[in-house]
């Protein structure tokens, strides 16, 4: 059973949480992503994380509407969340998705919203370093080859390519890069609202040209940190019909199956 | 034979004729040279400010944006990014052939001081006796980078017209991209041949008199012109001398109109790039303070007294006057390598996307602005925009804003600056978006996410 409280619950009670985990709407409402969400707050308890989620009083960060030109429909949405997270005096917001990441931490301040934003896999490798979060030896993975997919928001877009890499490496597997990695990583194909459209014409679509290059790796699992890129690539292991030999996994949902017992 | 010999004979006979009166020919020839060469170099380096002054005024159109805070950072781009070429070794063949025509060009041109004091004063290497073996030494360095140039400049006309490396071969570089690019490899083919033949017959007329072995590298050409007649040597080191520096002017005057103008505009583009995150999009101001007032009326300004409505400027950019100046300066600075192009998720899938495009189509778009300011004195209207006219709406669309454009430009530019803002011109000036994206826009504004859920749903995964 998840433990969550909101921070309307906390305010309430007269607490305050440590941390704010704010779950973005692809965490909230996608099912797919709903598991990653579920799987961080499993990790959350487990290492009693004193944290609150915004619950009913979450809006979309506006990143969509941003990126598509709609700059109209960001400031509303920005002006309401900056109005929210100000309201309960937030300092320190955890994401699970790196498009929240990216506009709450560069985006909102200009417009009166600073706080400190961290990206879930930097949390959880943080969490590992300072002996918070222990995981069971000969874990779930041990050996697993495994690949991991940049994405464009934490990689080139903020800079993050270490921390995911070492939580996996504390979860013993064997990491092989793709072609294209790091600052060179190739876009899932979702960013800059594509994905809540059809991609334009082309030869092929960029989750499958993606997908392909997980593939050349040969790895079992496609380890990701954002929320729309593993929508990306599950539909591109589906396309290649590879479903049975490749999954595509959060790196949330990994340490979470990978916890030791008490 | 002997006949045919004869005519040889003679002109040899005249030629030591004048060789007996050369005290008094070679002074009137050297002030008649010397007032040619002050002419055509007034001339060149004007023509090369005026065109310069021109791209200037071309990127000053744009809007303002300051990107001059934290200086510190800003010089250290500049040597890391401009002069340390750190971002071209990603890719390390073409940055190490590169970078022997950068050194080159360059340091040779120090060389190019030199033939500045003799052309104006009448002096031979007028800094051999100054710097005396030590000048040996710099010749000998330069024909070395010369020759390193020669085979960069030829390994780059074979890549480009042989192997047809991919991004250099792309059919939106058919037409002048593509001769452009093969005329500055051919302008140095040239400029580095005339330098060591140069050198040659220099070296053969020390050889010939016994006051020397001549220069490093251009030595081992000696052999083969070293049975000429001094005076035939002495005419090969004018005509290259003239046609090395005249090659410099016509290359300097050429580089304004052409993507090679990038060797300047590297660097003050790395000096002055974004320091922001990648990720980060520009802030627009005048909309955050509308929905600002709109939220809190009572922080609105009160409206002018005169009654007379706010000057309002065009939400995003339709045309190269509304995008900010740095866009127009990477326009100017893209030297059309493609490396943004072939890192596209879009290109490389098909799509119509290309950076490089959108780079070129704003660097056509505003040249062709620059000519009708050149005629009209002011701007007149011609009825077209860098949107639509130039960038369609299915390049813009397919940007998934990866950044990778960025990330792998050399010299700082950012085509996704400016694709953001057409996006933003089409959406909101002229509500054009695909359907999908309005029904995803009026999602958020009913929802507050961009799926059709209800907003009390939001949190029902804790109990799912």
């Amino acid at each position: 059973m998840l433990e969550v409280k909101s921070m309307a619950e906390f305010m309430a009670s007269g607490e305050s949480p440590d941390v704010l985990f704010w779950v973005g709407c692809a965490g909230s409402f996608d099912q797919r992503a709903q598991k990653i969400t579920k799987a961080f707050v499993q990790i959350l308890n487990k290492v009693g994380v004193s944290f609150a989620i915004l619950g009913k009083e979450e809006m979309c960060t506006g990143d969509p509407a941003r990126r598509a030109g709609n700059e109209f429909l960001f400031q509303m949405m920005a002006y309401n969340n900056i109005q929210v997270l100000n309201g309960y005096n937030v300092k320190k917001i955890i994401t699970t998705c790196p498009h929240c990441f990216n506009v709450i931490k560069n985006e909102y301040p200009a417009l009166g919203g600073n706080y400190e934003v961290i990206h879930h896999t930097v949390f959880l490798q943080q969490l590992i370093n300072d002996g918070k979060l222990v995981l069971k030896d000969g874990g779930a993975f041990k050996g697993t080859k495994i690949t991991y997919h940049d994405s464009c928001y934490l990689g080139r877009g903020n800079g993050v390519y270490e921390a995911p890499r070492e939580v996996l490496q504390a979860l013993d597997v064997e990491l092989v890069e793709m072609k294209s990695c790091r600052s060179k990583g190739l876009c899932c194909g979702a960013g800059g609202a594509q994905m809540f459209k059809e991609e334009e014409a082309g030869t092929t679509r960029v989750n499958f040209k993606r997908t392909d290059e997980a593939i050349e790796t040969g790895a079992n699992i496609i380890a990701s940190n954002c929320p729309f890129c593993t929508t990306m690539l599950v539909d591109g292991v589906k396309n290649r019909e590879k479903e049975e030999a490749i999954k595509v996994m959060d790196i949330a949902e990994m340490v979470a199956l990978s916890l030791k017992d008490q | 034979m002997k006949n045919q010999e004869l005519p040889s004979l003679n002109y040899v006979f005249l030629l030591k004729q004048t060789t007996l009166e050369q005290p008094f020919i070679s002074i009137k020839m050297m002030i008649v040279q010397q007032i040619l060469f002050v002419i055509i170099s007034i001339v060149a380096f004007y023509l090369f400010a005026k065109k310069a002054s021109e791209i200037r005024r071309n990127i000053l159109l744009g809007r303002d944006e300051d990107l001059t805070d934290q200086s510190e950072k800003r010089w250290k781009n500049m040597v890391l990014l401009a002069f340390g070429q750190k971002k071209m070794f990603k890719k390390p063949i073409p940055a190490i052939l590169h970078l022997f025509v950068y050194v080159g060009f360059v340091l040779i041109n120090i060389e190019v001081l030199e033939i500045l004091i003799d052309g104006v004063f009448g002096t031979h290497r007028a800094l051999e006796a100054p710097l005396g073996s030590f000048y040996h030494f710099l010749i000998g360095f330069f024909e070395i980078l010369a020759v390193l140039t020669l085979i960069a400049v030829i390994s780059f006309l074979v890549r480009r017209n042989i192997l047809k490396v991919k991004r250099l071969s792309m059919a939106e570089l058919d037409g002048f991209p593509k001769r452009d690019a093969n005329t500055i490899l051919y302008i140095e083919v040239v400029l580095m041949s005339m330098l060591l033949i140069m050198n040659a017959s220099e070296g053969a007329i020390m050889l010939q008199e016994g006051t020397g072995n001549g220069f490093l590298i251009s030595t081992m050409l000696a052999p083969a012109i070293v049975g000429l007649s001094p005076e035939s040597l002495h005419l090969i080191e004018r005509i290259c001398w003239w046609g090395h520096i005249l090659g410099i002017y016509a290359f300097l005057n050429y580089l304004p109109y052409s993507k090679h103008f990038h060797i300047l505009l590297a660097f003050p583009n790395a000096y002055y790039q974004r320091l922001t995150p990648q990720a980060e999009m520009r802030n627009m101001k005048d909309i955050q303070n509308e929905v600002l007032y709109m939220m809190q009326p009572e922080l609105a300004p009160p409206p002018p007294a005169d009654g007379s409505q706010p000057a309002t400027s065009a939400f995003g950019a339709k045309d190269v006057k509304d995008l900010s100046w740095k866009n127009l300066m990477d326009a100017y600075a893209c030297t059309e390598c493609g490396r943004c192009t072939d890192a596209c998720p879009a290109n490389t899938t098909g799509k119509k996307l290309s950076p490089r495009k959108i780079m070129m189509a704003t660097r056509d778009r505003l040249e062709e602005v620059g000519t009708n300011i050149n005629q009209n004195k002011t701007f007149v209207e011609d009825g077209k925009t860098l949107l639509h006219d130039y960038i369609s709406v299915e390049e813009l669309r397919a940007c998934t804003t990866c950044q990778a454009c960025v990330e792998a430009c050399p010299v700082s530019i950012s085509p996704l600056d400016i694709i953001a803002q057409l996006r933003r011109n089409l959406v909101m000036e002229e509500s054009n978006a695909p359907q999908e994206w309005n029904l995803m826009f009026s999602n958020i504004e009913t929802n507050m996410a961009p799926w059709k859920f209800s907003p009390d749903e939001r949190d029902a995964w804790i109990h799912s």
